[in-house]
């Protein structure tokens, strides 16, 4: 009995049906507002809330019913919800706003929601009502041909739609013997058209399901009141135990229709889904829309956020009709139809076919817009075209490459991505509940590691559960290889592998190029990103000195530009001063060029450089070239690179030096200058252990004593101060030199990408570096060669280059339009 | 005059703008950034990163993103929305490829410009 509880004030909200349109309202609702209502709901089913698009899964064995339920007991109690199971309701009085259930249960409303579905058809042949002719709508469908199935025997399914063939493929993997019959020549003839129809039919009789088309069914044989056999048009005669028909669904309207309401094929609402009477909501597969009616579960959870908005008092919410997609839910048949396949006069197609590989696809294009796409065999790219349709994008540019599919359309360079790292942000995913990448992506980098998770804080992948690869993929791009571990090593998210087998693929697979390495060793991403590509272009480098052409675009744009990019947009250029030393000519051209462009700040740096800061990238250029003019080159500040050698004055000047601290630095300088490396590279020479020069928080410093000199590595004072270590002691200047280039190209060959020295140590460990540097000559000499060689390619100053000219693209804005001010 | 002529603005060839690169126009108003991506794709974003105003045109260009170069905010370029876990948004202007030249949708006139000829 329905309880009219005085103390509750509340409007009353009576919802009549309980599928998945009327579950997805509440939920709407209550995501807005949780009291405003008392709410009852009316089911004809005995049961909760299910998810009536997985029947099929329960019904193949896939999925049980306790997996599939949408609200259990405890949801509609902590929602506060009545929910009056088995009860259909027969009437509604719009007068005294109160429906009636079959069993004379009475509830008043101040707003009703209708969402009572839709019905099958029942073919009216002879034979319709003998036992065992059923229907495939529900829960108590599912359980009448599990029952039959349990027997084993022969099932006819009169029906080759989508619902037809699942309740084939299902019945089948229950162990019956089973026939479709089909009254069209190809199967599913509303979604495909006849090849992938042929393709469809193929693939359902590898299973073991006998098909027939053109099948007419005449009548349904029985004997003692139960189904016995099928009988068609031409006379053929099919024995069956049970038969399924699953020809078709009709909006289930009679009771709207009784109560007065506006019914056509559906019962009719305007964009507020509101029926003729304004206190009556429609949703679901009962309703027509702007003249359609729908099928399908995407549709009516974007009306069910319509309606959820207005019961909640917002209006804004229109719903404005729906694109439909369809996937067959038969485990092993991929297929994937969307928007529409009819040909016309205005309508072109565009048609690619793999026979060996039974794929089909085919787009039907209208004004250079896709319109309708069908896909059998491969249907990864089923979202991006859906997208297309939906955005009616012009796909003019990409029409000849475009039933490839995003990987190649568009005609851009082969490049190898995972379809779904393409997507763009607003692609849906989950159609069911009109999910889109973006939130996928943003639940994911909200903490979300796993389907569940994703599942449970988006909906996504929660209902028919055939976008759950792509949401698998999503995790996958976000959080690399193993989704359910954190990234640990991978070197970004467009990658599994990590930095280490990342720089030995490349050697071992002889990759020269930043898309050949992204092919060959499968980016999940079309182009990488901000983290992967300097990293690459670093190895490339590093591993085919003197081959590997620079990718200017992989860089950042310090070294783009080189200079340093600061807060304002500005730049700074710091001129290089080999060991710190310059003269009255070098400072009177800095002084100069400070005047001549305004640059409003110059300071020396701790690295005992002079620091010009505020530059305007387009005055670099000029910039450069005055600096140059005065024999100053780049001090790559802004590089991955050698930065500064810093000297104290040594025994020249100083009374403790013990050898020549400034002229080593210079001679340093020069000969190591523009190689690049894993991280900035900081060097410095002290004079004696007093160390002025701060030699021992550099990546490499030199400590002259009185016999020689103490070669320190791996020290920092940036975000972490790391003292430096011994690496070994030397005697002569010419020992230095050699140390320090193999130990910088050691450094240069095993270190991860922004790994400084002391990562660098720290993971490969000193006796390592010890053995290949110090201890192992011919090792140390081999080093030492190889970064002699790849300095042959290093050392041209990039100011120079770009002052003469080179990527000036980089310097000049493009010209706007020619316009004039108003104002 | 046709619409279609009125509504949008030759700016460049798209061979100006290196793949995987942006350039920078300027409008009266300020700093336009328009990007093209690997595909040849072109979009047009306001030059200003939501978070601390860095020039989003100098930033590195990954699929339909930019990296901003100051501190490493992923801008979508296709909304002009941070990704991941930041928030804020760039605004967008139309943009497209015609014929190899570039094209952009007058509206990024905004800020008190008008077309000459409008
Ligand atoms: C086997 C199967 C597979 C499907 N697969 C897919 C798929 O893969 N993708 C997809 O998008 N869609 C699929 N669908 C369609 C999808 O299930 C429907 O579009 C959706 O369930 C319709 O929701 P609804 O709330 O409008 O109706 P329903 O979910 O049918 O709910 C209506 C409810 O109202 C009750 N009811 C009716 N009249 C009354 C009354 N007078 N009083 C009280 N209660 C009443 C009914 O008993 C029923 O429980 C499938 C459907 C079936 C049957
Ligand atoms: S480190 Fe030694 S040699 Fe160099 S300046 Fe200091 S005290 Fe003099
Ligand atoms: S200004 Fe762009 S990330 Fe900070």
């Amino acid at each position: 009995m329905v309880d009219s509880t005085k103390t509750d004030n509340r409007e009353r909200l009576v919802v009549i049906g309980n599928g998945m349109a009327a579950g997805r309202v509440l939920e709407e609702l209550f995501e807005r507002e949780r009291d405003r209502y008392r709410v009852t709901v009316f089911n004809a089913e005995p049961r909760v809330n299910y998810n009536r698009i997985m029947l099929s899964p329960v019904l193949s064995g896939e999925k049980t019913y306790e997996e599939i339920l949408i609200h259990d007991d405890a949801w509609y109690a902590a929602n506060g919800v009545e929910l009056i199971r088995g009860e259909k309701v027969i009437a509604i009085n719009r007068d005294e706003r109160k429906v009636i259930s079959a069993v004379g249960t009475v509830a008043d409303y101040d707003r009703l929601i209708v969402a009572t579905g839709s019905q099958p058809f029942i073919i009216p042949v002879p034979g319709h009502d003998l036992d065992g002719v059923l229907t495939y709508r529900d829960l108590d469908d599912v359980e009448a041909m599990l029952a039959a199935a349990e027997k084993g025997g022969r099932a006819v399914v009169i029906g080759g739609g989508l619902l037809g063939l699942e309740a084939a493929a299902g019945l089948k993997a229950r162990g019956m013997d089973v026939t479709v019959l089909h009254l069209m020549p190809t199967l599913m003839e509303r979604q495909l058209d006849q090849s992938a129809g042929y393709l469809l039919q193929k693939a359902i009789e590898a299973r073991g399901i006998e098909v027939v088309t053109r099948a007419n069914t005449h009548e349904i044989a029985g004997a003692a009141g139960a189904v016995r056999a099928v009988r068609l048009d031409d006379g053929r005669e099919i024995p069956a135990d049970i038969v399924v028909m699953a020809v078709g669904i009709k909006p289930n309207v009679d009771l709207a229709k009784d109560a007065g309401l506006e019914v056509n094929r559906g019962l009719l609402v305007d964009d507020l889904m509101r029926t003729s009477d304004p206190a009556i909501y429609a949703v679901g597969e009962c309703v027509e829309h702007r003249g359609q009616c729908y099928g399908l579960v995407a549709p009516l959870y974007e009306m069910a956020k319509t309606v959820g908005a207005g019961l909640a008092g917002d209006d804004g919410l229109a719903y404005r009709g729906s694109l439909t997609a369809t996937k067959l839910k038969v485990t092993g048949v991929d297929l994937y139809s969307a928007g529409e396949l009819a040909e016309g006069d205005d309508r072109e197609e565009i048609v690619l076919r793999d026979a060996a590989h039974s794929i089909y696809k085919r787009l039907v294009l209208q004004e250079n817009r896709i319109i309708g796409a069908v896909l059998y065999g491969d249907t990864a790219d089923g979202p991006w075209f859906f997208q297309h349709i939906k955005n009616g994008t012009d796909i003019s540019e990409m029409r000849e490459t475009l039933i490839f599919g995003q990987g190649f359309a568009g005609a851009g360079p082969l490049d190898p991505m995972a379809a779904v790292a393409a997507l763009p942000d607003d692609a849906e995913i989950c159609g069911c509940n009109g999910v889109c990448k973006s939130r996928i992506v943003s639940a994911i980098e909200g903490g979300q590691a796993t389907l569940d998770g994703v599942r449970a804080t988006t909906k996504a992948s929660s209902s028919c559960g055939s976008c759950t690869g792509l949401v698998e993929q999503l995790l996958e791009l976000s959080l690399g290889g193993d989704f359910a571990r954190a990234v640990a090593d991978g070197m970004c998210p467009c990658t599994d592998l990590g930095h280490g087998e990342v720089r030995r693929l490349i050697a071992a697979k002889e990759l020269m190029s930043i898309p050949a390495v992204m092919q060959e060793l499968q980016w999940k991403t079309s182009c990488g990103c901000a983290k992967c590509r300097p990293a690459l272009n670093y190895y490339l480098l590093a591993t085919w000195p003197g081959i590997y052409v620079d990718d200017q675009q992989s860089r950042f744009i310090n070294e783009r530009v080189h200079a340093n990019i600061q807060k304002d947009g500005t730049y700074s250029v710091v001129p290089r001063m080999w060991g710190g030393i310059t003269n009255p000519t070098e400072l009177r051209a800095i002084a100069d060029v400070a005047d001549k462009f305004a640059i409003p700040t110059v300071k020396v740096t701790g690295g005992q450089r002079i620091d010009l800061l505020g530059v305007k990238k387009e005055d670099l250029p000029a910039v450069w070239a005055d600096l140059n003019a005065a024999g100053l080159v780049s001090g790559h500040a802004y590089g991955k690179a050698l930065r500064t050698v810093k000297t104290c004055v040594g025994n020249e000047w100083c009374r403790f030096g013990t050898q020549a601290s400034v002229s080593l630095g210079v001679q340093m300088e020069r000969f190591l200058w523009g190689a690049w490396t894993p991280h900035k590279v900081k060097m410095a020479v002290s004079g004696c252990p007093r160390n002025c020069a701060e030699a021992t928080v550099k990546d490499f410093g030199v400590v002259c004593v009185d016999s020689g000199f103490e070669l320190h590595f791996a020290g920092a004072a940036g975000m972490e101060v790391k003292a430096t270590q011994l690496l070994c002691k030397v005697v002569a200047e010419e020992d230095v030199l050699e140390h320090c280039a193999a130990l910088l190209q050691l450094y240069r060959q095993e270190a991860h990408y922004l790994d400084r020295m002391h990562k660098w140590l720290a993971r490969v460990g000193m006796d390592h570096v010890q053995a290949a540097v110090v201890e192992d000559a011919d090792n140390r000499r081999d080093l030492y060669e190889r970064f002699v060689f790849s300095q042959r390619f290093a050392q041209s100053d990039p100011w120079s280059e770009r002052a003469a000219g080179r990527d000036s693209h980089e310097f000049t804005p493009l010209e706007g339009p020619k316009l004039e001010a108003v104002t | 005059m046709k619409l279609t002529t009125e509504k949008w603005l030759d700016i460049a060839a798209l061979n100006d703008i290196p793949r995987r690169g942006g350039r920078v126009l300027k409008v009266a108003g300020g700093c336009i950034a328009l990007f093209r991506t690997n595909d040849d794709q072109v979009f047009a974003l306001d030059d200003r990163c939501p978070h601390k105003a860095g020039p989003l045109s100098q930033g590195i260009v990954h699929g339909a993103a930019v990296t901003c170069p100051l501190h490493n905010w992923v801008i979508s370029l296709e909304t002009g929305e941070a990704m991941g876990a930041d928030e804020g948004q760039v605004a967008t202007y139309s943009a497209k490829v015609s014929n190899g030249r570039v094209l952009v949708g007058q509206e990024c006139l905004r800020l008190g410009m008008e077309p000459a000829d409008g």
